[in-house]
């Protein structure tokens, strides 16, 4: 392993070798910046994806019956006359959820930011395993494609929800879809495959390839958050995997796992799912608590407030993340006494939590606050998770549970952490480490009334879902005006529909400045936002290979407005002051 | 429309709603903290030329006040939850006078299963309505949950009782009803194309009228025999 990863510098400093072809530097790509660009590209495709089948959803909801605009380009089997079809309809669903966790937000945050960001805040020259990185990158691909072609077969796309609970999902004959079941399954294998390569991709880099000086707790939170999601990716996607390929054998060689017709267990799929589920869910968390952490910090210029409490919080919230999936099963018929330990376990989530909102509340009181197009966004991730977060006590309380589970108040739940905390943690960190991607800055006007737009339109669109929630709505309904006690709540779905395409219509303003800024976006400076971190030592776009000879690090990541730096509010970590001494480099490895 | 939780029309409601109130109150005082704080904060402490930002790590005593404050809340939370959550689910808390039938759900109806003139389930004279789920006022009664094919679950909003119905298992579900009156069923849990339609009434009943209603049935399910 060792000699495998200190070959590379030699073999791999391609920036000051022989120029790549185009095909070796951008395409079958072994540099961890570009498989991190690689996947941002192709996730932020699917992120569109996942918007365009949610704003169908908001179609069908808010207008049951009505033609859609535009859909005389869907095929008979999935809109007649413009309207939408039951049966399409719970394709939309699935495929958002699946989309969007799946092949968006888990690759934005992991696939694109702990490639991109490990090494280059770590001070390496690559991965510790760069050719593993560059399979992450293709079977992930290849996953999404797999996906993709579910919309393509006879029958249409998955059809029973993104937890794909059994029986339903096993048995053809009553999901009415058979080779796109299979698809999900396959696909979902490779994706876990592509997720076991990258993890133990970073967490070995995290553990044997830090610059000398860069010690456990001098780590950005950014890599602490990343390095902790990858250990669980390495444990729970496997048990998803596990979970598919049963799945795919009840579906096609007559295996019946999850089917009791012929002594399967419809809940073992459920404990299975959420056992991996779960953990999955602070996948899609920590890396974006990390990276607004970095950010708020900065956009303090303040040290960030408890950086041990914050590590501490991260794996805590990581450790509760295995004991607490059946809160999902609450009412699934599992023993109510397994729901009063998975009660408290969950409501002990809220500690670390709380943690993490109090100290970045803490990091910008008595700040300086600059407030940048990524502090914004780092502040409307606070903001918002909170919102997500305590509406999460609503369900963790088992008799509250009752009435609101599987209605759109989970929905607004989850949209809450996941748009409200994920997707604005990567408007935030998207613009922030764009400049050492493409070498320019995004617009900051256009990213400011992007900003503002989409926490409006945001809010309307999913705050209301609460209300909508508490009155009943369940989840995944076709049409909510079949049920009289549904009706008088229309106007509101009407509303939060109208809402949706105003806050989709409105990333059209960050798909413009994104690409717009790749060529017409203003050169940036090397340390555009005056920050402490190593990726800063480099031009931009840092080279292939990064270092020529890694920095020394002398201290922790968040120096800001230090009294050891009078001229200036911010400190690098590879900055040698005069009371600073040499790090001990590592022994140099056997054989070398 | 409510702009709250559903009317209530159960022994349930009392408890969960508030619960629920308790609950918005707690995370309200949360809320108003963090977001008003914020707030203050952006603008007190928004960057203006000459000033310097405050050099600190951090507080251990503050550390503790926000790692204590929640956890002991959570705690006390979790443990007056869990009282009701024993009292409504837990396989003991069924009433021993409460009326039984049978709710076998399948891809897209309600098969409501009745005692018939013997007042006892799982006998030959029980009788099945589909789609209605006759019952009496102010009584406990227990649903026997089982499910065809697919995972359903079976909701009436009014009477704050949800609960799935398995293939493979047969779940007890009880409540009281305390309102006389015609409630929507619904089911929660995504069970196919025909999900949004699987809808059920159920009709709750005075007394006098719930013992005319199934004598009637009764008789009828007799004579059809």
């Amino acid at each position: 392993m060792t000699s495998v990863a200190h070959a590379r510098p030699q073999a791999h400093d391609g920036a000051h070798h022989a120029p790549m072809s185009f095909w070796q530097k951008y395409i079958f790509s072994t540099d961890h910046k570009i498989i991190g660009i690689q996947f941002l590209f192709v996730s932020l495709f699917f992120l569109l994806v996942g918007g365009l089948l949610a704003i169908q959803i908001r179609w069908q909801v808010g207008f049951p019956g009505t033609p859609m605009p535009l859909a005389g380009l869907l095929p008979e089997s999935m809109a007649v006359g413009g309207v939408i079809l039951p049966e399409y309809y719970i394709q939309l669903v699935t495929m958002h959820g699946t989309f969007m966790v799946f092949f968006a937000i888990m690759p934005l945050l992991v696939g694109v930011y702990a490639n991109f960001l490990i090494p280059l805040k770590l001070g390496t020259h690559d991965m510790a395993f760069p050719r593993i990185n560059m399979w992450s990158f293709w079977l992930a691909l290849l996953a999404g494609m797999i996906m993709l072609a579910g919309f393509f077969v006879p029958d249409g796309a998955a059809r029973a929800g993104w937890t794909m609970y059994a029986p339903l999902s096993a048995r053809p004959d009553l999901s009415g879809a058979t080779l796109a079941q299979q698809l999900w399954c396959v696909s979902i294998v490779v994706l876990g495959l592509s997720s076991v390569m990258g993890s133990l991709n970073y967490i070995t880099t995290v553990i044997n390839h830090r610059a000398p000086g860069m010690t456990w707790f001098r780590m950005p939170l950014s890599v602490w958050a990343l390095f902790i999601t990858a250990i669980l990716g390495v444990l729970a996607l496997p048990v998803l995997q596990g979970a598919a390929i049963m799945l795919l054998f009840d579906q096609t060689i007559g295996t019946h796992f999850f089917d009791p017709v012929a002594g399967g267990q419809a809940l073992l799929w459920q404990h299975l799912f959420w056992f991996f589920g779960h953990p999955e869910v602070y996948i899609l968390i920590l890396p974006a608590m990390g990276m607004v952490s970095d950010i708020v910090a900065n956009g303090s210029r303040k040290p960030i407030f408890g950086y041990h409490s914050m590590v501490f919080a991260i794996i805590g919230i990581a450790f509760l993340g295995w004991i607490v999936w059946g809160h999902h099963m609450f009412m699934s018929g599992m023993n109510p006494t397994l729901g009063s330990t998975f009660m408290v376990s969950t409501l002990l989530i809220a500690v670390p939590s709380a943690i993490k909102v109090f100290n970045w509340m803490g990091t910008m009181w008595r700040g300086n606050l600059r407030f940048h197009v990524p502090m914004l966004n780092a502040i409307g991730f606070v903001s918002m998770f909170t919102i997500g977060g305590l509406s999460g006590i609503f369900m963790a309380a088992t008799p509250v549970d009752i009435p609101i589970h599987d209605t759109y108040f989970i929905v607004a739940h989850i949209h809450y952490v996941l748009f409200g905390g994920s997707l604005f943690a990567l408007f935030a960190a998207i613009p922030y480490w764009y400049p050492k991607m493409f070498g320019r800055l995004m617009s900051e006007p256009l990213g400011k009334i992007h900003f503002w737009l989409t926490f409006i339109t945001y809010n309307l669109v999913f705050f209301p879902m609460h209300v909508i929630g508490m009155g009943g709505q369940m989840r995944r309904l076709y049409d909510p005006t079949i049920y009289d006690f549904l009706k008088p709540q229309q106007p509101l779905n009407e509303f939060i529909s109208i809402a949706a395409f105003a806050l989709f219509a409105v990333q059209f303003l960050f798909a413009f400045n994104f690409i717009w800024s790749l060529w017409k976006g203003k050169k940036a400076p090397q340390n555009p936002w005056e920050d402490n971190g190593l990726e800063w030592t480099l031009s931009n776009p840092a080279p292939h290979g990064n270092w020529e000879k890694v920095p020394n690090v002398y201290r922790g990541p968040y120096e800001f407005s230090s009294p050891e730096s009078p001229n200036s509010d911010f400190l690098p970590q590879h900055v040698k002051l005069p009371t600073d001494r040499d790090p001990v480099p590592a022994p140099p490895p056997a054989g070398h | 429309m409510s702009w709250w939780l559903p009317p209530a029309a159960s022994t349930f409601a009392g408890p969960i709603d508030t619960l629920f109130i308790v609950i918005l109150i707690l995370t309200g005082i949360a809320l108003v903290v963090v977001e008003v704080g914020l707030v203050v904060f952006l603008v007190r402490y928004r960057a203006r030329p000459g000033r310097k930002a405050f050099y600190t790590h951090g507080s251990t005593r503050a550390e503790i006040i926000w790692t204590a404050i929640p956890a002991v809340t959570m705690v006390a939370l979790g443990l007056v939850s869990n009282h009701y959550w024993v009292m409504m689910k837990s396989k003991k808390s069924v009433p021993a006078n409460a009326i039984r039938y049978g709710v076998h759900a399948k891809q897209f109806e309600w098969q409501m299963s009745y005692a018939g003139a013997d007042g006892t389930l799982g006998t030959d004279d029980d009788f099945m309505v589909r789609n209605q789920l006759h019952i009496p006022v102010n009584q406990p009664v227990s649903l026997t949950l089982t499910a065809e094919d697919v995972i359903h679950s079976f909701f009436v909003p009014e009477f704050r009782v949800k609960q799935d119905a398995v293939p493979g298992m047969n779940i007890v579900a009880w409540f009281q009803a305390t309102k006389a009156g015609e409630y929507e069923i619904g089911c929660a849990e995504l069970c196919g194309m025909g999900h949004y339609k699987m809808r059920a009434r159920v009709f709750v009943h005075t007394p006098e009228e719930y013992t005319a209603w199934l004598a009637e049935q009764a008789a009828a399910a007799q004579g059809g025999e």
